[in-house]
């Protein structure tokens, strides 16, 4: 039997630009040419086109957002988006491609397998293409395409296709991005429909794979190639002899398998108290399973009966992970409050939750320079490394290792909003 | 026995959909599954019984019923929360009229958005603070871009511009007492997506969703069932044709299509071959004005 993943039939991807790189042309350009956009959705953009004064359909409405952004004329959130091929489904994380929008960007990324980086053909590699490439690379995100778009702006002209190209290898050389990572062009124009889904004529000298072929025969997977099982518990499941005499003491392990696999049978350990078992049996609702894979939500049986609650982490009882109570992380900080060093924070860890107390701020990283700076606290869009104390301790993952397992949110303890995404050096 | 090689996109889905439950179940003290007797809601019992099977939901079920419906959904409802044994709580638009916590303009007006006063008065008496809830990105831009675990104010409000950060697979869904989540499972689900999972799960289904003879009037472009609540006008011409819902919900705005599709099997190839969105071919309240969904988000809808 093949090991598949059960994601290859998915693939989420992000998109990386603003309006005037023609990112929303994009996407709609996209939606259109895979006939996902149906005749009522197209009758209203052809109406509003036609109130704005355009005589073409303007592809770029069907991104149109809230009422409430037009109003301010700026784009406030992310926005997902659908398609379906033969192939695959799509997810598709519309993030707003301005600079303080760094919050957005990092929140599109932490689902995303690859990006979609937009370069306008006529300004070549930009800032913000360096910012984008550099949030692409911290996320993790293990397949850029660089969509050189706006090509009929520039005549199709090859030799300037090529030198864009090279001055963005070379920077993305400098930031180490092609690292463990997949990186590939695609010259097009998205208001011509050429090199997404179509290949067009206007750009014949061109034999590489347009954007949608790219997209087809990716690997959907995420940076990080650990293949050591994890469980992390988020439910636990007891049954009594009242409710069903088949059930007696049924206790059930419920979560999803964050990366490895699991097979019936298996030795485990469970952290932090590291005892030890066997799985008894595998089960999806009433399905038995001999084997789950990685994102596979399954709940699991041991043979021994063993006190287990939410948070606790499943691994193979020949693994390690230390717990630990001190993280150096890369931190976004995504709340408009500032970060107040003195107070102290919740952590989301898996199904875990710590109180943290900031311990020191190593540097910030200037995301135009990408030098690290000297800081004394945390404002919005910062991405900083840190360390945190926890009261509790974690069974972490470095990031680079383990995407599920190496990330975690920052929750303020009054408001309970989320202010803060980390990643564990 | 479900084998890894023929994983699919559904299952992928499904796995995204039992854990948001399981968090759900996890960080929350008295969550409720917001139950129609709808498609996206049916497929929703079927995902949380394979998160929590074999014990029982640690939720109840709860119906916001607007009196304007199709008594085989109600029903359909019924026989399937007793099939499950889970608990049914009921509120009623007509007891919030009652109460005068709901004016009509209008005596026969759709009760579709009346239903967020029954259901903020159903999560105050309850105190729940979390609705698990059966709608889909792909419906609609507001939707577009809600949260999976999307956060409502003391007054149900949804703030699009205030939504909390959603990062990997790691959901926020603290509040403090008055406030509440309302998390969607099936956010990443397409109209595809859920009528594919029908079938491969061999969901039963309100027998309105399949195509059946019924008496209609043609009206300003769309199809509209003759029922008491819904009567012919004096220039209008009866037909019976063949139609079935795309969605159910109030009578007096959720208007079927002409189809000939008896089966899921044949819903999936109208589906695959459809061209006009679902709440566009259905939804006669959403198509008075652009921002209409996000209006009656923002006053507590779900």
């Amino acid at each position: 039997m093949s090991q598949a993943n059960i994601q290859d039939s998915l693939l989420r991807f992000m998109t990386c630009g603003s309006v005037d790189d023609g990112k929303s042309t994009l996407i709609g350009r996209l939606l259109f040419d895979t006939k996902t956009i149906l005749t009522d959705t197209l009758t209203q953009i052809e109406k509003t086109s036609k109130k704005r004064g355009m005589t073409a359909v303007d592809l770029s409405l069907i991104t149109d957002g809230l009422q409430a952004e037009r109003e301010q004329g700026i784009t406030i959130d992310v926005a997902y988006r659908y398609f379906s091929t033969g192939t695959r489904k799509y997810i598709i994380a519309d993030a707003p491609g301005h600079e303080q929008y760094t919050r957005n960007m990092v929140t599109a990324a932490s689902t995303a397998h690859l990006a979609i980086i937009l370069i306008d053909a006529r300004k070549g590699v930009l800032t913000q293409t360096r910012r984008h490439s550099f949030l692409a690379k911290l996320v993790g995100i293990p397949h850029i395409v660089v969509a050189i778009n706006k090509m009929d702006l520039i005549d199709y002209d090859e030799s300037k296709y090529k030198a864009i190209c090279e001055s963005y290898k070379a920077f993305a050389k400098e930031i180490k991005l092609s690292e463990n990572r997949t990186i590939e062009f695609v010259p097009m124009s998205a208001l011509n429909g050429n090199m997404i889904v179509d290949r067009g004529e206007s750009i014949d000298w061109y034999k590489g794979p347009t954007l949608l072929d790219v997209l087809e025969k990716i690997t959907a997977d995420y940076a990080g190639k650990d293949k050591n099982f994890r469980f992390p518990v988020q439910f636990v499941c007891r049954t009594h002899a009242s409710d069903n005499h088949d059930l007696h003491d049924f206790r059930g392990f419920m979560g999803r398998v964050e990366s490895g696999s699991i097979s019936v049978g298996d030795e485990i350990k469970v952290l932090p108290s590291q005892y030890k078992s066997k799985v008894k049996s595998i089960q999806l609702g009433d399905i038995q399973l001999q084997k789950a894979i990685s994102e596979q939500s399954i709940t699991i049986l041991l043979e021994d009966e063993i006190d287990i609650s939410r948070g606790d982490m499943i691994i193979k009882s020949n693994d390690v992970i230390k717990p630990t109570k001190n993280i150096n992380a890369m931190v976004c900080w995504l709340s408009e409050t500032p970060m107040a060093s003195s107070r102290t924070y919740l952590i989301r860890h898996t199904s875990r939750e710590s109180k943290a107390k900031l311990d020191k701020i190593d540097f910030k990283v200037n995301i135009e320079t990408l030098a690290h700076e000297s800081i004394d606290n945390l404002s919005m869009n910062d991405i900083a490394q840190v360390t945190f104390k926890l009261a509790q301790p974690i069974m972490a993952d470095s990031y680079e290792n383990n995407r599920s397992t190496g990330a975690f949110i920052i929750i303020d303890e009054s408001t309970y909003h989320t202010v803060g995404a980390g990643m564990i050096s | 026995m479900t084998t890894l090689s023929n994983l699919t996109h559904l299952d992928w889905l499904e796995s995204e959909a039992i854990h948001i439950l399981r968090e759900v179940a996890g960080q929350c003290s008295n969550p409720v599954l917001l139950f129609s007797g709808g498609k996206d809601s049916l497929c929703l019992l079927r995902l949380a019984e394979r998160a929590f099977r074999p014990g029982r939901f640690p939720f109840p079920l709860l119906h916001i019923d607007t009196g304007h419906n199709y008594d085989e959904v109600i029903q359909f409802r019924d026989l399937r929360a007793k099939e499950l044994n889970e608990r049914l709580i009921v509120r009623s638009v007509e007891d919030s009229m009652k109460r005068g916590t709901v004016v009509l303009k209008t005596p026969d007006e759709p009760r579709n958005k009346h239903q967020s006063v029954t259901l903020l008065e159903a999560i105050a008496e309850f105190e729940f603070d979390c609705c698990i809830g059966g709608a889909r990105r792909d419906e609609e831009k507001a939707r577009a871009k809600e949260r999976i675990m999307s956060f409502r104010d003391e007054f149900g409000q949804w703030d699009p511009k205030n939504q909390r950060p959603e990062l990997w697979n790691l959901y926020n869904a603290k509040v403090h007492k008055g406030e509440n989540i309302r998390a969607f499972p099936i956010s990443n689900w397409t109209e595809m997506d859920v009528w594919q999972y029908i079938e491969r799960e061999k969901l039963g289904l309100p027998s309105i969703y399949f195509a059946h003879k019924r008496k209609i009037v043609r009206r300003g472009g769309a199809i509209v069932p003759i029922t008491s609540l819904t009567p012919k006008k004096d220039n209008e011409m009866i037909e019976e044709i063949m139609v079935r819902y795309r969605t159910v919900g109030d009578i007096t705005c959720t208007a079927p299509v002409e189809s000939m599709a008896d089966s899921v099997k044949k819903i999936i190839i109208e589906t695959a071959s459809t061209t006009i969105t679902e709440r566009g071919a259905t939804r006669l309240d959403d198509q008075t004005s652009d921002a209409s969904m996000e209006q009656r988000k923002k006053e507590g809808y779900f």
